[in-house]
C-alpha cells in the first residue's frame, strides 16, 4: 500500500471512523459521501460517527492459504463483525483458536499490526477483533 | 495538587513457561528460571508491538476518565522497543485515541524507565500549566537473545497514566518525585543490533540495587516517611527476585510488596514493568492508601513516587479487565510457536 493511500485511510482503519446519514439514521462504515439508501436525499446531511469497536459476530472462516506477508499468522481467522451502530465490518479475528469462536460471542475492536509496506517500509496499523476480557 | 487522572494497563494473551525455555536450552533443573523466580512471562503475538499495547492501555485509560482526549495536551511514551527507529510511536498512539492534533508529543527512551520519566514530564507540564492533562505511557515488547539468561524474562506489557491537577479529579496525588541517576553501563543495545547485551552480574549491585535503593532512600528523606507508612510498595521489577530483595533491604514486607509484584507470572515487561505493578495496586488500593513506587532504567537511573490515594477513588470507574483480569487471561503457547512470533527463525525463501 502507497503511503498516502494509508494515510488517507488512517480515521477508519484506527478509529473506526464511518458516516451517519442525518436523513434516515443509517450508521455505514467505512465512511460514505452519499447514504446508500437515501442516495441523493442524503446530500450534505452525511456526519462524520466513530463506532465504539463493540459487537457480535456474524460468520466467521479459517484461512490457510495466506498472503505472503501474513505467514507467521497462518492460519489466521476472518470474521464478520456487527458492530453495536449497525454497520457490518470484515475483519482478521484474533486472540481466539478454532474451538473457542461461537458465532453470536461478543467481540471487541483491537488496534493491532496489519502488515507493513517492507521489511523499511511503514507500519500499517489498524483494527482487528477479539474477545472481552473480562473477570 | 498532581497527581493520576486515570489509567489503564494491558498484557497480550500468551504465555511461555520459563519451563519450556529451559527445556529447549538443555537446564532441564529448570535452574536459570528458578533463580529468577519467574514462572512464565508474556508473549506479544505476531501482529502486536510497542504501538498496539500502547493504544490498548490508552485506551482503557480513557474509557475510565472523565476527562476524554481532548483533554489531553501531551502523549509521552517511554520504551526501549519503539518500532521505528526514526518516526515517533506517540503520534501512531494520538491518532488512534483521538488525541490529534492540538497537542505535544514525544517517545522516550530509558531502558526500563522511559516510562516513569514520561511520567515525571507529565507532572511538569500540567504543574505549569503549560497542558490540561497528559498521557503517559510505559511500553515493550522486549527481547533477549536465543538462550541468553534475558530470555527467560524479557516479555512485553503496557501500562497508561493520565496526569492532571486538582481541577481534574485525581485519584492517586503524587506527593513527591525523586530521581537517582549515574553513567553506570550495566545493559544497552547498539543501533542496528537485535538484541540488547548486558553486563551479567553487574546489572546487580552497582546498578539495579545501587540506583534503586538510593533512591528509594532519597525518596523516604524527602517525604518525611518510613517504609510501614505505606500500605503498598513496588519496585522495578526484571525478575522475581531483584525486587523481593531490595524490598527487604529497605524495611518492606511481602505484604506491601505482593500486589504489585508481577514478574513471576508475566515477565520483564521493562517500561512497563513498575507502571503496570502500580496498575494492579490501584485497582485495590481504597482512598487513603499510601503507595511507594520505585523504577529503575539501565543505563542507569531511579525515578521513585510517593503517592496517596484519594476519595475520587470511590467514584472512579474501575471498569474490567483489571491487571489481575489480563494476567489470569492466558493462552500458554510452546517454544516453537513463540520463536515464530518474535522472529526468532530466519525465515530465508519461506513458500509457506
Amino acid at each position: 500500500m502507497q503511503v498516502p493511500r494509508y494515510w488517507r485511510e488512517q480515521s477508519e482503519r484506527y478509529k473506526l471512523v464511518g458516516s451517519k446519514c442525518n436523513n434516515c439514521g443509517l450508521r455505514v462504515f467505512p465512511r460514505r459521501s452519499l447514504c446508500p439508501d437515501c442516495r441523493h436525499e442524503s446530500q450534505g446531511q452525511m456526519e462524520e460517527v466513530r463506532f465504539e469497536g463493540t459487537g457480535e459476530l456474524v460468520t466467521w472462516t479459517r484461512v490457510h492459504e495466506a498472503l505472503s506477508d501474513r505467514e507467521l499468522e497462518t492460519p489466521y481467522l476472518m470474521g464478520i463483525v456487527e458492530l453495536d451502530e449497525g454497520p457490518r465490518v470484515t475483519a482478521q479475528i484474533v486472540d481466539l483458536d478454532p474451538e473457542e469462536v461461537e458465532i453470536g460471542m461478543e467481540l471487541e475492536s483491537r488496534f493491532r499490526k496489519l502488515g507493513e509496506a517492507s521489511e523499511s517500509g511503514v507500519v500499517h496499523y489498524g483494527y482487528k477483533f477479539g474477545p472481552v476480557v473480562s473477570d | 495538587m498532581v497527581g493520576i487522572v486515570s489509567y489503564g494497563a494491558w498484557i497480550p494473551r500468551y504465555r511461555i513457561t520459563t519451563e519450556e525455555i529451559s527445556r529447549v536450552w538443555g537446564k532441564e533443573d529448570n535452574s536459570v528460571a528458578k533463580g529468577l523466580n519467574v514462572q512464565e512471562k508474556s508473549v506479544p503475538g505476531p501482529d502486536e508491538d510497542t504501538t498496539t499495547l500502547s493504544v490498548e492501555a490508552a485506551r482503557q485509560a480513557l474509557r475510565r476518565s472523565d476527562r476524554g482526549p481532548d483533554a489531553l495536551g501531551a502523549i509521552y511514551i517511554g520504551s526501549e522497543s519503539h518500532v521505528y527507529a526514526v518516526k515517533p510511536t506517540a503520534t501512531i498512539v494520538a491518532e488512534a485515541i483521538g488525541a490529534s492534533p492540538r497537542m505535544t508529543a514525544a517517545d522516550f527512551e530509558f531502558a526500563c524507565k522511559a516510562g516513569t520519566a514520561a511520567i515525571q514530564s507529565s507532572l511538569g507540564m500540567v504543574s505549569s500549566g503549560m497542558v490540561d492533562t497528559a498521557l503517559a505511557i510505559g511500553a515493550d515488547t522486549s527481547q533477549g537473545a536465543p538462550g541468553d539468561a534475558l530470555e527467560y524474562a524479557a516479555s512485553a506489557g503496557a501500562a497508561a497514566f493520565q496526569i492532571g491537577t486538582d481541577d481534574d479529579d485525581i485519584i492517586a496525588e503524587i506527593d513527591h518525585t525523586v530521581s537517582y541517576t549515574t553513567d553506570t553501563p550495566d545493559f544497552w543495545r547498539r543501533e542496528g543490533e537485535k538484541y540488547p547485551s548486558h553486563a551479567a552480574r553487574f546489572t546487580g549491585e552497582p546498578a539495579y540495587y545501587r540506583h534503586t535503593l538510593n533512591c528509594s532512600n532519597q525518596l523516604l528523606e524527602e517525604a518525611g516517611t518510613e517504609p510501614e507508612d505505606y500500605d503498598y510498595a513496588v519496585f522495578h521489577q526484571p525478575n522475581g527476585k531483584f525486587p523481593v530483595r531490595a524490598a527487604k533491604q529497605l524495611g518492606f514486607s511481602d505484604k506491601q510488596t505482593e500486589t504489585g509484584l508481577l514478574a513471576p507470572v508475566i515477565g520483564n515487561t521493562y517500561s512497563g514493568a513498575v507502571l503496570i505493578g502500580l496498575s494492579a495496586i490501584l485497582d485495590v488500593a481504597r482512598p487513603g492508601s499510601r503507595i511507594f513506587v520505585c523504577g529503575y532504567g539501565s543505563g542507569a537511573g531511579s525515578d521513585a513516587f510517593d503517592l496517596t490515594v484519594t476519595e475520587e477513588m470511590a467514584d472512579y470507574r474501575r471498569s474490567s479487565p483489571t491487571v489481575r483480569d489480563l494476567v489470569d487471561d492466558r493462552k500458554e503457547i510452546d517454544y516453537a510457536t513463540y520463536a515464530k512470533f518474535r522472529g526468532k527463525i530466519d525465515e530465508g525463501e519461506v513458500t509457506a
